[in-house]
């Protein structure tokens, strides 16, 4: 039959072992079948080494720590918090910390990187220089010794008796940065309403605008609009308040401040190494991005005598953020890992708080291993929201 | 004007070169090229690679920089003054080997983007005119599609209508069949030979010497940097006077 009709699909030729052993789908097989069965391996033997050891022990396994009551302080909480609280509590509270202090890192880590990268291709020499200065001081120095570096600066910053006082508005001293800030009125929850609103109306001006363009072909500028709407809104609201103006200035008493609000050291160290640290990378990721963009990109837009500004919003940036996004993903991921190192300047994230938990309770692979889901899962997120963030900017070739 | 003009064609010319050259570091990549092109007229420019003639099309609306001589185009000369360089390249399409389409856009937005963002036309009349040209190449039905869902040869199709949708005057060609398949050339060079029989006024660097001479009013044959010879194709491809030419034509035209 394979005779008469060689080239017709029909049953498959009879194999002989010999042909199934050279067989490359056969090896492929085999080799994965081999390799899940080693790792099982491994993983069973680790698990029951680990019981084994607990149990020689006697220390008590599962989750019930967790319940119990932690007797310790934490020194910045950003949820209400004391030593009656359980662990479970405790370990929230670091990554609060840990939250907060990445969230902020991220930010100033991309708005700099940004800066940073464009200023890499910028044609001005000095700029440029500077730049590849910068880049190559803040990624090649150890993420660690920075942060610690940082902490010694402000550490070493004068007591609050001789704080370096900012323009009358606030004071950097060993105790942190500390800042005016309005005394609390029942005006700054509606001014956060109008802030939101004001931008939410920003952004319906702004297609509005877009619209408008398209059915007329006018450019409109919605830059100043859109300010003006940000800042206005919430302006209004403050003068329908009556202007509260009382402000709260923070005033050197005793030791300390009072009045004001303040950042920790700790925060503004570990927050300042984390995200410099970060700037460089990104700042490569960013200049990567722009010069993946081919040249023949620009030079058609010029030759439609593209503006030099629309050329980069219209062509260059969808182009170069393809290329930037997936890089950057896993800049913001580092990031928030990279925060554990907290812990070498006592600032209380979760691998801080995780270790006092673990020294006090024992509980040492249970701390671990919640240790590490919450890390893991904070990373899947931010890396689930910037794929779906990459898909949208993504460029269809079928 | 400081040039004093030479005896030219009795029209004035829309595009009028006149001695420029261009180093890149110390190489000199143009030699002293002098070229006036008149309104309709098609101007085909060829010659070995390396030999400046692209890099000579490229300064006529400044993708390259010339450092001596004068370029005009309508009168209006080419410097670095912003508003000129602006103003010249609403004059002048170009079309380029690699298509250049913006692969992020679909085909009509490829070819509204101009209209809309440099010659402030309402999107729906941007898209009747891109939808008028693309019917020009043929290719109305690929509108919605992005560009590297499509062949190469309609690839290039857009982009040539891509550069008519801002209604040029003047059409630059930069080798625009080297990067296809053979089979999709002749689908480029028919919308071309369309274009020209429409008074398009056209500067076309191509090996393409068929397309030379059933289109072209004028032959510039380049090597080296410099403007070896030109003149009409019938006398260009019928009697070359200089050796260079010959030697060239001798070897192009044996395939």
């Amino acid at each position: 039959m394979t005779d008469a009709n060689p080239g017709l699909r029909g049953k498959r030729p009879r194999r002989s072992p010999k042909d199934i052993l050279y067989s490359e789908s056969f090896r492929t097989a085999v080799y994965q079948i081999a390799l899940a069965a080693a790792v099982a391996l491994l993983g069973f033997y680790l698990y029951q080494n680990v019981v084994e050891n607990l149990a020689r022990q006697n220390i008590a396994t599962g989750f019930g720590f967790l319940e119990q009551v932690s007797q310790f302080e934490i020194g910045e909480t950003l949820i209400a918090y004391s030593a009656r609280d359980t662990y479970g509590r405790a370990l929230a509270v670091g990554l609060m910390n840990t939250l907060s202090v990445s969230a902020a890192g991220i930010v100033v880590a991309t708005v700099i990187g940004f800066s940073v990268g464009i200023a890499r291709v910028s044609s001005n020499w000095l700029l440029q220089r500077l730049a590849t200065a910068y880049v190559e001081i803040v990624r090649n120095i150890p993420v660690i010794l920075q942060v610690i570096f940082w902490a010694a600066v402000i550490r070493n910053l004068p007591a609050p008796r001789q704080a370096v006082e900012l323009w009358g508005l606030g004071f950097l001293s060993n105790r942190g940065l500390t800042f005016a800030m309005p005394s609390a009125h029942a005006a700054h929850l509606w001014m956060l309403a109008a802030l939101g609103a004001g931008i939410a109306l920003a952004i319906l001006a702004s297609h509005k605008a877009k619209r408008h363009r398209e059915a007329t072909g006018r450019y409109i500028d919605m830059l100043w609009p859109c300010v003006g709407l940000i800042v206005g809104l919430p302006l209004l609201v403050w003068l329908g308040f009556g202007a509260p103006h009382e402000i709260s200035f923070p005033e050197r008493r005793g030791f300390n401040f009072a009045g004001g609000a303040t950042i920790s050291p700790e925060f503004v160290a570990l927050m300042t190494g984390i995200s410099l640290y970060s700037s460089g990378f990104i700042a490569e990721i960013v200049r990567a991005g722009i010069q993946a963009t081919p040249r023949g990109q620009v030079e058609a837009a010029r030759s439609i005598a593209l503006r030099p500004r629309f050329i980069l919003r219209y062509v260059v940036l969808p182009q170069a953020l393809r290329v930037i996004v997936p890089p950057l993903t896993s800049q913001y991921v580092s990031l928030i890992k990279n925060s554990s190192i907290a812990v070498v300047i006592g600032y209380p994230d979760l691998v801080n708080i995780g270790n006092t938990v673990m020294n006090q309770t024992g509980q040492a692979v249970e701390a671990i291993a919640v240790m590490m889901l919450v890390y893991l899962i904070v990373s899947l997120a931010t890396s689930l929201l910037m794929n779906l963030y990459n898909r949208l900017v993504a460029i269809k070739e079928r | 004007m400081t040039q004093s003009a030479k005896p030219g064609p009795s029209a004035d010319p829309v595009i009028r070169m006149s001695h420029v050259s261009k180093w890149y570091g110390h190489f000199q990549v143009l030699h002293d090229v002098s070229l006036d092109v008149r309104k309709g007229e098609r101007v085909v420019v060829c010659g070995p690679s390396g030999s400046g003639k692209s890099t000579l099309i490229r300064c006529i609306n400044r993708l390259e920089v010339h450092q001596s001589g004068q370029i005009f185009v309508k009168g209006l000369e080419m410097t670095d003054n912003v508003k000129n360089i602006d103003t010249i390249r609403r004059h002048i399409g170009m079309v380029f080997q690699n298509f250049n389409l913006f692969p992020h856009l679909t085909v009509l937005e490829n070819l509204t983007l101009g209209p809309m963002l440099t010659r402030q036309m309402k999107k729906s009349a941007a898209e009747d005119l891109a939808m008028h040209f693309l019917r020009k190449v043929r290719i109305p039905e690929q509108s919605g599609k992005y560009p590297l869902q499509l062949s190469g040869g309609q690839q290039q199709r857009v982009a040539i209508a891509r550069s008519l949708c801002m209604e040029p005057e003047i059409m630059l060609f930069d080798e625009p069949t080297s990067a296809l398949d053979p089979e999709m050339i002749k689908e480029v060079l028919d919308t071309m030979i369309e274009l020209a029989e429409s008074g398009m006024t056209m500067i076309v660097v191509t090996h393409e010497m068929g397309f030379a001479r059933t289109v072209a009013d004028n032959v510039v044959f380049m090597a080296d940097g410099r403007k070896v010879e030109s003149g009409p194709p019938e006398e260009f491809f019928g009697n070359p006077r200089e050796e260079r030419t010959r030697a060239f034509l001798d070897q192009i035209l044996k395939h």
